[in-house]
């Protein structure tokens, strides 16, 4: 019995089931021919959660295993500068749009997300959970685990920001008529980070290096503007 | 393809390296991705094809699966399932409506400078 349970608990297992989920949300986008509920990350989440209720594997013991998957999201992240380099020429006369919509969009994010859960009375630890979720999953734990919120909730919520991102992203800012590409990519990156960048480059290169910046300069600005918020409330 | 790799990890832990040193609140990857932008621009790869092409051919790939890597912290809503039950008004208004704010107020704000940006 215990040898099975062993099994069930190892490495191989966790990433197995993660790969599986993954390719299953693959092999449903290109079914549905990219629907935007089909979003990879999202079947994967949920045939993982799915899969370690039913071996009754806790988290923990399944993110120890699936350490593995984790541990590529840093080297992707350097990855992001490739795209950008392609697309540098397109970076002419956004300098000055960006300084000002990038640390814009962090701070509305931080202090709405906050102003929401206190309002609906959410309490302060869950609102410092929430507010810096718009950042990618590294620098909001941190941030987080900083500001006195809870690190691991804080890891889902914004996974769940990201979700939203892929699949409600470029519909929202087309309702909204934001059409450049540019716009819509740095757009996606502020809100959604990573799992939005990964949906804007699945429509677009132009979008997905722009989402890919964005994602970068809002982990940045959101880094220095979160310890003068908790320090203002 | 293993070159490409090696170029991306090493970005990455110059990138630790120099948070950790100038004790910046950035994460490496990051800084990573800024030192690797500023070595592809450098280089101009058109000079050297070979040697570049590695490390844009590995991003491409990790690139294409960058959602991947985002599941295993997705999958901690397990973990969470009790506190997103019972504070779940609270969450889901303020996940949606300050996502939404955030979007919206990016994509306006760059659409509105944008314009007058030279094309």
């Amino acid at each position: 019995m215990s040898e099975w349970r062993e099994l069930a608990t190892s490495p191989l297992a966790c990433v197995l089931v993660t790969l599986l989920g993954y390719r299953l949300g693959l092999w449903l986008r290109e079914r549905t021919g990219g629907h935007p509920l089909a979003q990879p990350v999202l079947v994967a989440i949920v045939v993982a959660a799915a899969a370690i209720t039913l071996a009754d594997v806790d988290y923990a013991t399944y993110a120890d295993g699936a350490w593995l998957v984790s541990f590529w999201l840093g080297p992707a992240t350097v990855a992001l500068a490739v795209p950008l380099h392609r697309q540098v020429r397109r970076l002419h006369g956004m300098a000055g749009p960006m300084l000002v919509a990038i640390p814009l969009g962090a701070l509305v994010s931080m202090l709405s997300a906050y102003g929401l859960v206190t309002l609906l009375g959410g309490g302060e630890e869950l609102a410092l959970t929430l507010a810096p979720k718009a950042a990618t999953t590294p620098v909001s734990i941190a941030l987080a685990e900083e500001a006195g919120g809870i690190p691991a909730l804080t890891a889902v919520v914004t996974v769940l920001a990201g979700v939203l991102g892929a699949v409600a992203g470029p519909t929202v800012l087309t309702l909204a008529r934001v059409r450049d590409r540019r716009a819509r990519g740095l757009a996606i990156g502020a809100s959604s980070h990573g799992i939005g960048t990964s949906r804007a480059l699945h429509e677009d290169e132009v979008e997905g290096a722009f989402s890919g910046l964005s994602m970068g300069l809002t982990a940045l600005v959101t880094s220095l503007l979160m310890p003068v918020l908790v320090w203002l409330l | 393809m293993l070159r490409g790799l090696t170029v991306l990890l090493a970005c990455q832990l110059l990138g630790e390296v120099l948070v950790r040193l100038a004790g910046l609140p950035v994460p490496g990857p990051v800084v990573g991705m800024v030192l690797l932008f500023a070595l592809l621009q450098l280089r101009q790869p058109e000079d050297h094809p070979g040697s570049a092409s590695g490390t844009l051919r590995a991003a491409d790939v990790l690139l294409r699966h960058l959602q991947l890597f985002f599941v295993p912290a997705g999958v901690g809503v397990v973990a969470y399932v009790a506190v997103l039950r019972e504070e779940a008004l609270p969450i889901t208004v303020a996940l949606v409506g300050s996502w939404l704010v955030g979007l919206l107020v990016v994509g306006w704000t760059v659409s509105l400078l944008g314009r007058r940006a030279v094309r």
